[in-house]
């Protein structure tokens, strides 16, 4: 049963970031155009550098 | 520019104390906003894009293709006028849209905030229901006492984060001394985490930190549905609000300027080009032209105006330009007087309970007399308030209605999905409910039934000669008649004669000469003819009898299969106009409509819907004008093409956004199944409280089968509403 003692935080610590993650991602809107996100990666500009 | 600055600085005794700022003028960006209703690609994207940011003054143009729309941000002289241009070389339609009334970024603070929610919620509850099942599955003594305290180490910060929203819903009930679903909810999660807290302390064996996570969980994600249409909504009528853009031009000294309707005074000289809508009342300073009062009093013939003529915010300018002098503006205008009717009308409305509300009304009080009842018995049983406690905890969240909460939005965004794509707009949240249950459709007829455009009708009565001469002519103008009977000639593979000297008389019509005699082609009046009951425009070819070219008000596509459709599904069906009668009673002879009413003022419409409320009957009224607004508000339930005006559309439950009138009776079919599904979903979820609370009431509920009982009816009621699609 000592394997929980490691377990139980890394699973907390994986779901924590998963959150962390999301969060993040909503308060940097990158929820405000799913329909134009998933056609963009589709596009060649800005392929060779990032869009200044 | 120092000796500017530094005095510029002097003349403000404030600036003075704050040396530190350098006062550096720096101009505001203009946000502008354009809706690209033809983009669909990646491509496109990447034209419009490109296109914009190539633009002098455009700093950093984006594209938003869920919203078909581009928010570009520019140097402050950049006009939306100046981009559309190279919109439309591009090959991509392009209107400009108010960028004031697109409030996306606050709307869209709710539902993030309420996305938030969901998000921890979730999160909190799958970790906990981890735990949980290795309680179930047989953990014990200290492993268990340990799981359970991880597990309210968790829930706790989770649920007073999350479950905010019900909190400060229930409070506020209970501060006027109110019941609603809220406050079974709040007392569920509380009284769940107060006794678990409890029982993990004294070391036993039931706790429901898991079920007050689920139960957050549920009842966040039927919130956020109904969010989520809502706003969906909201943004696409905001979008037709934001389409008319209000700008007027104003004279000062000789000047014109284009400015903001906000800004415009008593007293201004306002310039109003032909096709322009009258942005304020006024008196007509000079000009000559007609007016197309359709949208205000529902008359078709357009009206003569000259110098002197009062005018009203809304009317249509026809042919020539008109200079007006404001007599009243925004507010005071008779267009936001007749919009006040709508604010009286509609507080009838509010008074609708929804399904949600009644089955609230019936269930939180059953649920807490219940609860208590068992924690009552249970004491006097066994004497023990730790026992009484827990089952009183249990008996809430069973009880406690999950189900019931996703019930109404789960089918309501099923619908309004589905109705969406069907190109209409469900604005109000009981809309769909209260059109299930209409019995009579009210149609309003111009705008509504027919399209407002005028339709050629005796063609044939005239000879090709004289449909030349009538085609020269009208080619000259804009007026719309000129443009129906131009259509109708070249559509007959009529060429235009040879008419010399062509003038357009703002207000009356054209005139020029043809083989040496002058012909006219305009009012009835102008042209030494008499003016009939219907909508025509009258030809005269030098001294002989003056020809009439009838019109008839084109019907709107669909209209005839609406009618016809709703009568077949037993609604009465009127028809009820500002028009004159010999217009309404062929349009309803056309339509096979026998009930029809001519010449109705905007109080006689709302007065006759209220007429037709009092007999019991739950009307749908549809209409489109400013005549139309107070009926719209007063009806049961309303609904307005997307070619209304504004203020019918605010007036409205539902917006259609396409020409088609067919949706309509679509929309009601709809609208029966989906509170048909709303019906079952509670029949659903009180089978399931049925079978759950007898076992909770006699103290055999475990965390287990309440949370069973939980997920599976949540499950079945959203999946009984996804058949709606």
């Amino acid at each position: 049963m000592e394997v929980l003692a490691y377990l139980i935080p890394i699973s907390l610590f994986l779901g924590g970031v998963g959150l962390v993650a999301f969060i993040y991602t909503v308060r940097s809107n990158q929820y405000e155009d799913p329909d134009g996100d998933a056609r963009r990666i589709l596009s060649d500009e800005w392929d060779d550098k990032p869009k200044p | 520019m120092t000796a500017q600055l530094s005095s510029g600085t002097a003349a403000c005794p404030g600036c003075l104390a704050t040396p530190a700022e350098p006062a550096r003028p720096i101009p505001d960006d203009v946000q502008i906003a354009l809706s690209l209703p033809g983009i669909h690609c990646s491509a496109c994207i990447a034209t419009v894009e490109r296109e914009l940011n190539a633009h002098p003054g455009v700093e950093d143009a984006r594209v938003n293709l869920t919203l078909k729309r581009a928010m570009i941000k520019a140097a402050p002289d950049t006009r939306a006028a100046d981009l559309i241009p190279v919109l439309e070389r591009a090959g991509f339609e392009a209107h400009e849209l108010d960028p004031g009334a697109l409030s996306a970024t606050q709307a869209d603070k709710a539902g993030r905030d309420l996305l938030m929610r969901l998000a921890v919620a979730g999160f909190a509850s799958m970790n906990v229901m981890l735990l949980s099942v290795s309680v179930w599955s047989g953990a014990t003594d200290a492993t268990r006492d340990m799981f359970h305290w991880i597990s309210a180490a968790i829930a706790l910060p989770a649920i007073a984060f999350s479950a905010q929203p019900f909190f400060a819903n229930a409070w506020s009930a209970l501060r006027v001394r109110r019941l609603n679903m809220d406050v079974p909810i709040t007392l569920a999660i509380l009284l769940a985490l107060v006794t678990s807290l409890w029982e993990t302390a004294l070391s036993g064996e039931h706790a429901y930190f898991d079920a007050a996570l689920t139960l957050t969980f549920f009842l966040l994600a039927g919130r956020y549905l109904d969010y989520r249409t809502r706003a969906a909504a909201r943004s696409a009528a905001e979008e037709l609000t934001a389409l008319e853009v209000p700008r007027a031009i104003r004279i000062v000294d000789g000047v014109e300027a284009e400015v903001a309707v906000a800004d415009l005074k008593v007293g201004d000289l306002i310039l109003v080009r032909p096709g322009g809508r009258m942005p304020v009342d006024g008196q007509i300073v000079s000009g000559q032209s007609e007016l197309d009062r359709s949208l205000l009093t529902g008359e078709t013939l357009p009206v003569f105006a000259e110098a002197g003529q009062l005018v009203s915010a809304g009317e249509v300018n026809l042919t020539g330009p008109l200079t007006l002098r404001a007599t009243a503006v925004g507010q005071d205008t008779s267009l936001h007087r007749m919009a006040d009717l709508v604010a009286i009308a509609e507080s009838g409305r509010s008074r609708y309970t929804s399904l949600a509300d009644k089955a609230a009304k019936l269930y939180a009080p059953g649920v807490h007399i219940l609860s208590a009842l068992s924690f009552v018995g249970w004491y006097i049983y066994s004497g023990d308030l730790r026992t009484a406690l827990n089952i009183a905890a249990a008996v809430l969240i069973i009880t406690c209605p999950c189900a019931l909460g996703l019930a109404v939005p789960a089918v309501t965004t099923a619908a309004s999905g589905r109705l969406f794509r069907k190109g209409m707009l469900i604005k109000h949240a009981t809309a769909l409910e209260r059109l299930s249950e209409t019995d009579t459709v009210v149609f309003d007829k111009t705008g509504t039934l027919t399209s407002g455009a005028p339709e050629l009708v005796n063609l044939g009565d005239h000879t090709r000669a004289q449909v030349e001469v009538a085609l020269a002519l009208a080619e000259a103008s804009a007026h719309p008649l000129s443009v129906s009977l131009a259509k109708a000639a070249r559509e007959a593979g009529i060429k235009p004669a040879n008419v010399r000297d062509i003038t357009e008389v703002p207000g009356y019509g054209t005139e020029g000469e043809y083989r040496g005699q002058p012909v006219r082609l305009g009012r009835a009046a102008w042209v030494g003819a008499q003016q009939g009951a219907e909508t025509s425009a009258w030809l005269a070819i030098g001294d002989d009898a003056p020809l009439a070219f009838r019109f008839s008000d084109a019907l709107r596509p669909g209209a005839d299969e609406a009618v016809k459709a709703l009568r077949a599904s037993g609604k009465h069906v009127l028809l009820i106009s500002g028009d004159s009668k010999g217009a309404v009673r062929a349009l309803a002879e056309k339509l096979g409509i026998t009930d029809w009413v001519a010449e109705a003022l905007p109080q006689d419409k709302a007065q006759r819907i209220q007429d037709l409320r009092d007999q019991g009957r739950k009307v749908l009224m549809v209409g489109d004008g400013l005549n139309d607004t107070a009926a719209l508000a007063a009806a049961h339930v309303s609904i307005s093409p997307a070619s209304a005006l504004d203020a019918a559309r605010v007036a409205s439950d539902i917006v259609l956004l396409g020409n088609d009138l067919l949706p309509i009776a679509d929309a009601c079919d709809t609208a029966i199944k989906a509170t048909r599904r709303i019906r079952e979903n509670f029949q659903i979820a009180t089978v399931y409280n049925v079978i759950a609370v007898p076992l909770a009431v006699i103290g055999l509920a475990t965390p287990l089968i309440a949370a069973l009982a939980m997920s599976t009816s949540s499950i079945t009621v959203s999946l009984n509403a996804l058949r709606l699609r």
